[in-house]
């Protein structure tokens, strides 16, 4: 029997990058706020520090700030005719766990998605008939424009120090900088990164084959910054250990670097570690409050009056699931919402092989600096003869030389033995790796739903994904990684592999952790899990933020709009829920 | 277990500068390193007869030449070792209900056995299977490539320890010991980070972005406990 405790403001799922913004917003507006996390509390200092932090085998391969898939997972299935089987190591993809989240591990890459993103199904109609998209497609506007999130975007960029260079501002374009993006409505609040080699070769060689290169936009500091509350950053050092590891130097946004030192000592805030939240409690389709288990494995109910859900993409969607919240999908039938739209990241890669006359030094990077084009992003470019809908970003942006994981090696080369050492030691400095970066349709078959047979630690059912390729992707992936090898080739290398997305969608290599959808936002209550405001239709106290309320992913990476939804979720919330209670659409 | 041969360990010597010793002091950095005490030729998990297996293996694997040491040579059957007697061995961080079926390659590994269990069950089966011809390490070194090759794609049930699994987790071990930081037990004297040219630990590359030009200094590891680690 669960404990009841006394009754909060507010409660959050999580504590990582939603919950730490959302949270410290409610607090502001005179919220009582409790922020339960699954994982440990943790800090720059001591947890993120050198020399300990600088171990590939402890946190890349290991994954030790990743969630714990002794205890929970998910399953996996490439199609519904096959039986999903649980994923015993998570490869694939990096969920994280603990005090920061996802955003703690990440590599720092921080967008804007465009106008035709959001509007994707409008837009795509407009320019190239009703027929065009494919007949499984389910792609759905999001409900917001580019234009309603331009405020959210420019401040969670200038809570996160963003280094960039501006390539609309206010409707001006800007030579050097992304010319493609919607306006925005001031410069980056920082200058981009360093260069790296192997970025003036890309730049170079994109720019002689008409293309438009801009500096990657980063979370990785070029400069010292105090952002807005007040906390201040350190500029990067480049020292190669960003995605999969905690910033030593506080030289990465994070919630630790950029907001939790001011919410954690607010005093209407209370952080609980250790409490994995088992399900929302509903009451007449009102959520009063949450269950959850402590460390211990004892369980409470926390009343609230408000619910955040800003947990993991994934575990966003399992949440509303679990606590029957939403109507679950129906791939067969098409009918219901939560589950709905899952989608991926359509990722490709070009290694450009040089001589020993090149250093490309991989190791002396950050996570987020890069030179890239966006010349076949989302619709920037004419699709009409193409036979797809979507696109990405091309690019180089090596994030680290971490030996075991970076092997660059052309096709053909053995697995292991003398011919493996020798192109190690041929290849290894001497490779510059480009990124195809790419959107991913929404589909009827891919879906997210409970698995009927496996069970996380506390006796739930797991979340199981049903996912492959979608057609349209593997036409755009072919398109788009022949662009990036032609490239490759200006770039002078001596020798140019391509390796375009192929089927089957597999999970035991890492591809991105850009799990989204399942928890889609859009206008129409019929076919979305959450209004434009990130409220749930069906609980209208419950409000589930994340890279789920993405109705299909986009070319670039998705932190940004998470971090814009947010804001643009709390400023409804303080700004018109509070006063007065009820559905916002 | 035998010392590595003179003439590998003069070639390690050469490639790893010479002067520098190739046991490192090690200090305790986390659960898995061994802690200050720990030598670095004494078997943990491995019987004599395992222990035996493994060094051939992972000789074909990562063989001595040239360009840099072997497995061996750098520590790796220690590596795997000290890996399988602890927490991941034991299966941290693997879920391990049940029910247990067969999947796709999409899918991932499958089999109910930690990795621990899954060497013990693996090599067992191997060494059955080869002993008329005196077991894997008797084997030439082509028969030995041979075989290795065939478990890499599935051809040799080895019964309940599956097929090619257990050939994966042996070569990412292998790479793992080869190329991690010393302080693991593998990688002895830094010797594959400077055969690619590995810094290894260093925490501040700024000034050198955008150069192209050859990283010099010596590479730099959690074993040497330095606080200001590289530069």
């Amino acid at each position: 029997m669960a404990t009841r405790l006394r009754e909060t403001d507010a409660v959050l799922l999580g504590v990582g990058l939603v919950g730490s913004i959302v949270g410290l917003e409610l607090v502001r507006a005179g919220l009582k706020i409790v922020g339960l996390e699954r994982g440990e509390p943790r800090h720059t200092v001591p947890d993120f520090q050198g020399p300990h932090m600088h171990d590939e085998l402890r946190y890349a391969v290991r994954k030790s700030l990743m969630m714990d898939t002794a205890k929970e997972t998910f399953t996996f299935r490439n199609y519904a005719g096959q039986t999903a089987l649980p994923l015993r190591r998570i490869e694939g993809f990096l969920p994280g766990t603990g005090l920061g989240g996802s955003a703690v591990h990440w590599n720092g890459q921080t967008w804007r998605f465009q106008d035709t993103d959001f509007r994707m199904r409008t837009l795509t109609e407009e320019r190239y008939g009703k027929g065009f998209l494919p007949e499984e497609a389910t792609v759905q506007d999001w409900g917001v424009t580019a234009a309603d999130l331009e405020p959210h975007f420019d401040r969670f960029e200038h809570l996160f120090g963003i280094c960039g260079k501006a390539g609309n501002l206010n409707g001006k374009k800007i030579a050097g900088g992304n010319v493609f993006e919607d306006p925005r409505s001031r410069e980056y609040p920082n200058p981009p990164m360093k260069e790296p080699y192997g970025c003036t070769l890309f730049r170079k060689a994109a720019s002689e084959l008409g293309f438009h290169p801009f500096p990657s936009p980063s979370a990785n500091m070029s400069r010292q910054y105090v952002n807005p509350e007040g906390l201040e950053l350190n500029t990067c050092t480049f020292c190669g250990y960003c995605e999969r590891f905690g910033c030593e130097h506080y030289a990465k946004a994070s919630p630790q670097t950029t907001i939790l030192p001011v919410l954690l000592k607010h005093e209407r805030f209370e952080l609980r570690t250790g409490c994995q939240v088992l399900r929302i409690n509903t009451k007449g389709g009102v959520a009063t409050g949450v269950t959850y288990a402590d460390a211990s494995g004892r369980e409470f109910e926390q009343p609230a009056r408000l619910v955040i859900v800003g947990l993991y993409a994934l575990n966003n969607v399992r949440m509303l699931l679990l606590s029957r919240i939403g109507t679950p999908y129906d791939p067969r039938t098409g009918r219901g919402v939560v589950g709905k739209n899952y989608a991926y990241q359509t990722t490709s890669n070009v290694d450009v092989f040089f001589d020993e006359s090149v250093h490309v030094n991989p190791f002396m990077r950050a996570g987020a600096n890069g030179v890239v084009i966006a010349d076949f992003v989302s619709d920037n470019f004419d699709h009409s003869k193409l036979g797809f809908a979507g696109g990405g970003y091309i690019g180089e942006v090596m994030s680290h030389g971490r030996p075991i994981e970076h092997q660059p090696a052309p096709p053909g080369t053995p697995k292991w033995g003398s011919g493996w050492k020798r192109a190690l030691v041929k290849h290894y400095n001497h490779t510059v790796a480009l990124n195809v970066h790419a959107s991913s349709l929404a589909v009827r078959a891919n879906h997210l739903d409970l698995d009927p047979t496996y069970r996380d630690a506390w006796g739930q059912p797991l979340l199981r994904i049903t996912f492959e390729f979608p057609e349209n992707d593997i036409r755009m992936s072919a398109y788009l990684t022949e662009q990036a090898r032609r490239i490759g080739e200006a770039m002078g290398g001596r020798q140019v592999a391509a390796s375009p997305r192929k089927r089957p969608y597999t999970t035991t290599r890492y591809q991105s952790t850009h799990n989204t959808g399942g928890a889609i936002m859009g206008a129409d209550r019929a076919t979305s899990v959450v209004n434009p405001w990130l409220q749930s239709w069906d609980v209208h106290n419950v409000f589930v933020i994340g890279a789920s309320a993405f109705p299909q992913n986009a070319s670039y990476n998705p932190t940004g709009p998470v971090g814009a939804l947010a804001f643009r979720a709390a400023e409804a919330i303080v700004g018109r829920y509070l006063k007065k209670p009820g559905p916002l659409a | 277990m035998s010392k590595p041969a003179n003439p590998s360990r003069r070639r390690l010597m050469q490639a790893a500068g010479a002067g520098l010793a190739v046991a490192i002091p090690l200090r305790r950095v986390d659960a898995q390193p061994p802690g200050p005490q720990a030598t670095q030729d004494r078997y943990e998990f491995f019987s004599a007869a395992e222990a035996a297996f493994i060094e051939a293996a992972v000789a074909r694997l990562i063989p001595a030449d040239e360009l840099g040491p072997g497995a061996v040579e750098a520590g790796v059957p220690f590596f795997i070792d000290r890996q399988l007697a602890g927490a991941y061995g034991a299966g941290a961080r693997l879920y391990r209900a049940g029910p247990w079926r067969q999947g796709t390659p999409s899918q991932g590994y499958q089999l109910p056995h930690t990795p621990a269990e899954l060497f013990r069950a693996a090599i067992r089966a191997i060494e059955e299977r080869l002993k008329e011809k005196s077991g894997f390490r008797n084997l030439s070194p082509h028969d030995q490539d041979g075989f290795l090759d065939a478990l890499q794609n599935g051809k040799v049930d080895l019964g309940a320890a599956g097929t090619s699994e257990f050939f994966d987790v042996l070569l990412a071990l292998t790479m793992e010991g080869y190329l991690s930081d010393p302080a693991y037990g593998g990688n002895r004297g830094m010797a594959a980070w400077r055969m690619i040219g590995f810094p290894g630990a260093y925490s501040n590359y700024y000034e050198l972005v955008g150069r192209n030009a050859a990283f010099e200094a010596a590479p730099s590891s959690l074993a040497e406990g330095k606080h200001g680690h590289g530069r």
